[in-house]
């Protein structure tokens, strides 16, 4: 009897990628999987405010593979050991298929998390929304140079834009060809690089139009928002915060917090600073109104206002903060209003959703926050509000 | 890492095995080995060792996962891995050491024999193994590329043969019989008893069997019943269905001998690197990568450590019987080795368990039972005189296919109306709801209509039904 040994074959090392294919596939799976699960994970995870590189883990429900499988009250055997196991010992947690020595010839134990980071959860969440109506202005279009792309080869550049490989290759080249003319050249014999084997990178600033845009974040901090009803809000901006930063280059977004009184503050203060006090919602829009006023003239900028409250207005101040709320909806390309009431908040306050029902223009839009879940609902209503209206057009 | 050996101190020392493995009788298929590196052994472990597989997203996930457990330390790779041909291919790991492949090339050769001879294994044709295989590969790549088909659908199809390959018969040595031998089977069951006093017996009524039900006897290869009864199936996913469960078949044999296979190969390693007299610091190194092998994970069970103890303990027990083994199993007519190559061929794990692991045995191994509660696996018997039964019943439950539920096809035309009717064999042990409701779910898919399924959980029967993308569980009063 003989036995053949094969020896290593280094090329086979790109047959080893063969499962590269079924890799992409899974990964493609995951990914699925993670936007099915989006309104779930944001529920779940509090994501608010998190570093953007930060790791998080995300359950997955579409990759598992189902079979039929015994469940909890199936009892297994192990080995004791040197240990002496009693009946009452603790021996594991859950049940973990032993992987290690051998061969998978059996379905391994499923895992149900990955690990994704804030940056690609976002890009994955907001693929498919965009800010409504944002080539209405077309005329106040501007140019921006913002992004430098390579483009092709030159002799002639700046240093930093050397391309080694390249230059490496045309001296070889050069090599190659000076050996032909002169074959009894001795191969020892130096052959240094000459200036016309460097090669740069050329770039080319890329401009592209883009308009011009302002998100107002209007937040509630009085009193009665408690601990949850900020979370929830918080919550919202965050995503509609992390959404600009990805998708518009040149957004800028202002911060208003309001309680009687109204200030603009920064990002930081906006997401950790805690308040108190009475409510005058028209203090956050005459705010509002005051910095479009001075900063971001409506002829100039497409102005997208959202605010968030519990609606638990003072009575008084109703009437203004209908006229104040009017005045946005005439000056803004949307103006959201996002209501907090949390399910089981005790009492049922005023709700200023009942009260600005008045305001009839289409780009005025209210919800209503309940729970974690009804986020990203809110959320997605907010920015395909438009589209919709578009479609419907 | 350089390994400091070369080829042909493998060709030399796989000489050396090979004579003993003659010597000790060993009856193996020709061999051949090949020297791959660690990302090929990643990818033979994930594609069962096969060169050629077709492809399908499962593989992609287990290997990123394999590599991340690897990468990470969690878990090494195996030493080698065999694959049940003939000739059996090997793979060697490049960056190994000397010691660790002569281990390693011994260790194959108890696998390589073992399939061989096994009963287990008559049934999955080594000859054609690779063939077959990469056959499968060209048939799925051809339906992925067929612009009618495509990959979503075929992923579809395969998603759904996948959750049920294992629902497949257990032991495949047993002849499945045809529909024609069914319906003798059915007609005979029914004929009365003979009974000499017929004529003066009243005659009982004798009912007339309704061959018209399918199937007529329960059926376990459900993706097998679904090809050749649902009528809407297309030829490739009928073809797609043969393919996953004659895959499923050749596994079923490595599933059923897992423990047997691993402690035959350790068992014989050990023997013929013992008798190879390695140098010292060969054999030093040996005794520990082979002890790394065969400790007990205690907690859990390492299939080469209980298999071995349980092989080295036959061939002690036939070759010096004590008087209670003489007074029980009668004298002794076989030496300890040809016992061993007795059992080799005609057990699989569960009737190997329960003939050979003897009370000593799960006393020695300190075996214990253990339930789950909560979120803890709590210890529930040691072995003690009173549990160890037990024990050993509930081991026999947890190695090989006994892990599988068994499912069969019940009738094909429940309630008239073309439902599926599928009845779980319930031994004490019930399904995992969220799983049994996700792979119902695949039932449905292929067999088209709605599915229902009868198990029992809770100490109630239960009907599990999947119709209309609704999963219903309903207790029976």
């Amino acid at each position: 009897m003989s036995t053949i040994f094969r020896p290593y074959n280094s090329s086979s090392g790109q047959r080893s990628d063969r499962s590269a294919g079924d890799r992409l596939r899974h990964r493609q799976k995951v990914r699925e999987a993670i936007r099915n699960n989006i309104a779930d994970i944001i529920a779940e995870e509090s994501i608010i405010g998190k570093d953007r590189n930060r790791i998080i883990k995300v359950p997955i429900r579409g990759v598992k593979e189902y079979r039929f499988i015994y469940g909890e009250n199936a009892p297994g055997v192990g080995e004791g050991g040197d240990g002496e196991p009693k009946p009452g010992d603790v021996v594991g947690q859950g049940k973990d298929g032993k992987s290690g020595q051998q061969a998978g010839d059996r379905p391994g134990v499923d895992y149900y998390e990955t690990d994704v980071s804030l940056d690609e959860l976002v890009d994955l969440m907001f693929e498919d929304l965009e800010l409504p109506d944002i080539e209405r202005k077309r005329l106040r279009q501007i140019e921006i140079e913002r992004l430098f792309r390579q483009k092709g080869f030159r002799r002639k550049g700046i240093r930093v834009r050397l391309d080694k490989k390249r230059t490496a290759r045309s001296r070889v080249k050069r090599k190659k060809a000076a050996l032909k003319q002169q074959p009894d050249m001795p191969a020892s014999r130096r052959f240094p690089f000459h200036e016309d084997d460097l090669r740069y990178h050329h770039t080319v600033t890329d401009t592209r139009n883009e308009s011009n845009a302002v998100v107002l974040c209007i937040m509630d901090t009085s009193g009665s928002m408690d601990t949850m009803k900020k979370y929830l809000a918080r919550s919202f901006f965050f995503l509609l915060y992390q959404f600009l930063c990805t998708r518009y280059q040149n957004v800028e977004i202002v911060f208003i917090a309001h309680h009687t009184e109204a200030r603009e503050v920064t990002e930081e203060e906006f997401f950790h600073k805690g308040e108190s006090g009475g409510t005058f919602i028209s203090s956050g829009y005459n705010k509002a109104l005051e910095i479009i006023e001075e900063r971001y003239h409506p002829a100039l900028w497409n102005v997208y206002v959202f605010h968030c409250s519990d609606g638990d207005n003072f009575e008084s101040d109703n009437e203004a903060a209908l006229k104040a709320a009017q005045e946005l909806t005439r000056t803004a390309n949307l103006f959201g209003y996002g209501e907090i009431k949390p399910l089981g908040a005790g009492y049922y306050g005023s709700s200023m959703i009942t009260f600005f029902s008045q305001i009839h223009e289409s780009n005025f839009q209210t919800v209503q926050i309940q729970k974690k879940e009804d986020i990203w609902a809110s959320f997605k209503i907010f920015l395909s509000k438009d589209r919709a209206r578009e479609d419907a057009a | 890492m350089a390994a400091e050996h070369t080829l042909q101190d493998l060709e030399a020392w796989n000489e050396k095995i090979l004579t003993l493995v003659e010597r000790f009788r060993l009856d193996p298929f020709p061999q051949e080995f090949e020297i791959c590196d660690h990302e090929d052994m990643l990818s033979y472990m994930v594609y069962s060792g096969m060169p050629s597989h077709y492809p399908h997203w499962s593989y992609g996930k287990n290997f990123e996962k394999t590599k991340t457990l690897y990468e990470y330390g969690v878990s090494g790779l195996p030493y080698e891995m065999v694959i049940n041909s003939n000739p059996s291919i090997a793979y060697l790991m490049r960056d190994n050491s000397l010691a660790l492949h002569i281990l390693t090339i011994a260790h194959v050769y108890g696998h390589n024999d073992f399939f061989k001879n096994n009963f287990t294994f008559r049934s999955t044709r080594a000859e054609y193994t690779i063939e077959t295989f990469k056959g499968h590969a060209n048939r799925v790549r051809h339906y992925i590329e067929d612009p009618s088909i495509g990959l979503e659908k075929v992923e579809a199809v395969l998603d759904a043969a996948h959750a049920l390959s294992l629902q497949c018969r257990r032991n495949l040595a047993i002849k499945k019989p045809t529909a024609s031998e069914e319906q003798q089977m059915k007609l005979s069951e029914l004929e009365p008893p003979a009974d000499p006093f017929r004529a003066i017996h009243r005659r009982a009524d004798q009912p007339t069997p309704d061959l018209r039900k399918v199937p007529l006897y329960p059926d376990e290869d459900l993706l097998i019943f679904i090809r050749d009864h649902n009528p809407q199936l297309a030829e490739w996913e009928r073809d797609l269905l043969t393919i996953v469960h004659r895959q499923a078949q050749y596994f079923v044999p490595q599933i059923e001998t897992k423990i047997m296979n691993e402690g035959w190969a350790s068992f014989w390693h050990k023997r013929i690197v013992e008798a190879l007299e390695l140098p010292q610091g060969l054999h030093l190194e040996f005794i520990i990568r082979h002890t790394q092998v065969l400790r007990p994970s205690p907690g859990s069970l390492n299939p080469y450590h209980i298999g071995m103890k349980i092989w080295e303990d036959i061939e002690k027990r036939w070759n010096e019987p004590s008087a209670q083994d003489i007074e029980e199993f009668g004298p002794r007519t076989k030496s300890g080795m040809e016992k061993l190559f007795e059992v080799r061929e005609v057990e699989r794990d569960a009737s190997f368990l329960r003939r050979y692991l003897t009370e000593e045995l799960i006393r020695e191994l300190n075996l214990f039972e253990y339930k789950k509660r909560g979120n803890d696996q709590v210890v529930s018997r040691v072995a003690d005189e009173d549990n160890w039964r037990q024990i050993k019943e509930t081991l026999i439950q947890n190695v090989g296919t006994a892990t599988i539920p068994v499912i069969k096809v019940d009738d094909s035309d429940y309630l008239n109306n073309r439902t599926l009717l599928l009845k779980h064999h319930h031994d004490g042990r019930d399904l995992q709801l969220e799983y049994a409701e996700k792979t119902l779910k695949y039932v449905q898919q292929l067999w088209g209509r709605d599915v229902v399924m009868e198990t029992i959980i809770d100490d109630r029967t239960t009907l599990l039904t999947f119709s209309d993308g609704k999963f219903i569980i309903k207790k029976a009063v």
